[in-house]
């Protein structure tokens, strides 16, 4: 018998290998040299992201992330991180947790919440790259 | 075939071969209904008779304190709502680490104006004889405590429990659906009612019985016909019955050797795991306190939905008390009464063996474990 997977294929490729995620060993480093930073936590049930971004000409040129949360906000991260390279900033902002969540063939209802997310660590990290060029 | 470890028997487990055997026979030649007075019925009847005789005799009861029914879940029902029916304005006593069929049918009495006071366990999980005589008070009638616990395998001493509800002439309950493996002697457990079920003892799903000792009354909550002593309604399921006798037979006939076999192998694997950085047991240290069936860990800086996801991926199969495994997105009711901070029950994983499970088996998960647990804290910012 084939093994299952609780959920869609998409989630399941993100979360077994997840793209774009930041390893311990060049955390220090991307701190220094990343355009901009953001964090965000899911009180509801206390994961944590983090994203760092590099912007060139008003472009997202790299979008790397760390996680902790179940499979579904990992996966989510994984595939914000790709969908935002080369996404101008003004688009960047408009993402929303939907899109995110269609990319991944859909969430559960339950893990909408996970993909809000990602979504909200990266928002805070263009806010602070925009604060850095003031 | 894919490799699969199924390391979930508090979940279920599967059908025992002899079980299936027997059951197979009796769908096949027993069609009748033990109500029928014709020779199909009354063989039914007998059919029925001989699976309730052997299920008393090894539980040290008698065959008119046995009723079957459809699951612990029934079972729990009847001996909490079935038993309260009569007893307005009364007190109960149970705790916080209890199966969600007595907790909520704890919540519902509630609703409808019973009192009822929840036990704390110790950090280990386990429940104290001396808090439970402590909440008694001139209303108590009833205290339910389960014989061991789903989540950590803490076992709660029955005996010294039924002792003080015996001194002060309160009936007492307990869900002993994941003890197929302890002394389940009703007499010398002082059990008033017992809730038992097959679908953990390598018998069919939905079958289980509730031990009601003579004397003891509780009020029908399905009505119909007069099956089982009028008490729980509708036409038998014998072929579930008979299986769960066969079940309950097979796994108490060999209870010593598969504890001691299980016992084994659940040390070796906690042993494995804690080799690995920050993790934590939930659940008693003392493995004789504990089934020998369960561990629960905790994983520090690991979602447990996320590690049993990527351990289902290596076919390994467990569960986890997460919060984001949960419908309701809160951590485990059982592992936060049980000592476990939310963080660590965030990241919690239970292995339950069973009587499949190899040496090999154990080996290979530790492994496993070892290399998942790894690749969640690389891509984890805490
Ligand atoms: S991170 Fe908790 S449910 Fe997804």
């Amino acid at each position: 018998m084939k093994k299952k997977f609780l959920y869609s294929d998409k989630v399941k490729e993100h979360f077994i290998n997840p793209k774009n995620f930041l390893t311990d060993k060049d955390v220090a480093k991307w701190n220094k040299e990343a355009d901009g930073i953001g964090e965000a936590g899911s009180p509801a049930c206390g994961d944590v992201m983090k994203v760092w971004i590099k912007v060139k000409d008003n472009k997202i040129v790299e979008c790397r992330w760390q996680t902790y949360g179940c499979a579904s906000a990992i996966a989510s991260t994984s595939a914000m991180s790709e969908m935002v390279k080369g996404m101008t900033l003004d688009e960047a902002e408009k993402l929303t947790p939907k899109e995110i969540s269609e990319k991944l063939g859909g969430l559960p209802q339950i893990k909408v919440h996970c993909s809000v997310l990602g979504n909200d660590a990266l928002k805070t990290a263009i806010k602070n790259y925009k604060e850095k060029q003031k | 075939m894919e490799k699969r470890i199924y390391l979930d028997h508090a979940a279920t487990t599967y059908l025992d071969e002899e079980v299936l055997n027997e059951m197979i026979s009796v769908l096949k030649n027993i069609p009748g209904n033990p109500s029928s007075l014709h020779s199909t019925g009354l063989e039914a009847k007998e059919t029925l008779d001989a699976a309730r005789e052997k299920v008393a005799k090894i539980i040290n009861a008698k065959s008119s304190e046995i009723l079957f029914m459809s699951g612990g879940t029934e079972s729990d029902n009847f001996a909490l709502k079935g038993f309260m029916d009569d007893k307005k304005g009364k007190h109960i006593i149970t705790t916080l680490i209890e199966h969600p069929a007595v907790y909520n049918s704890c919540k519902y009495l509630e609703s409808k104006g019973f009192k009822i006071t929840y036990l704390l366990p110790n950090k280990e999980g386990i429940v104290s004889a001396a808090d439970v005589e402590k909440a008694i008070t001139r209303k108590t009638v009833l205290v339910s405590v389960m014989y061991a616990n789903n989540e950590t395998g803490a076992i709660n001493p029955i005996k010294e429990i039924s002792e003080v509800c015996k001194k002060n002439k309160i009936t007492f309950h307990t869900d002993a659906c994941q003890a197929g493996l302890l002394n389940l002697d009703v007499e010398e457990l002082g059990a008033d009612m017992m809730t038992l079920n097959a679908g953990k003892i390598y018998g069919p799903k939905g079958v289980g019985m509730l031990y009601l000792k003579q004397g003891t009354k509780i009020t029908p909550l399905i009505h119909g016909g007069g099956q089982e002593f009028g008490l729980r309604n509708g036409t038998e399921n014998v072929a579930g019955y008979v299986g769960f006798a066969k079940a309950l037979e097979l796994i108490q006939a060999n209870r010593e050797k598969e504890s001691a076999r299980l016992r084994k192998l659940s040390n070796n694997l906690l042993k494995g795991l804690m080799e690995i950085e920050g993790v934590d047991l939930n659940g008693p240290v003392d493995s004789n306190n504990r089934l020998p069936k369960t561990i629960d860990v905790s994983f520090k800086k690991v979602e447990g939905e996320s590690l049993m996801l990527l351990l289902n991926e290596k076919g390994i199969e467990v569960s986890t008390g997460s919060a984001c495994s949960s419908k309701s997105l809160k951590p485990s009711r059982i592992l936060m009464a049980s000592g476990c901070g939310e963080e660590e029950a965030h990241g919690s994983v239970r292995f339950s063996l069973g009587k499949r499970t190899t040496e090999k088996d154990i080996d290979y998960t530790i492994k496993t474990v070892k290399v998942c647990v790894e690749k969640l804290r690389k891509i984890s910012p805490l």
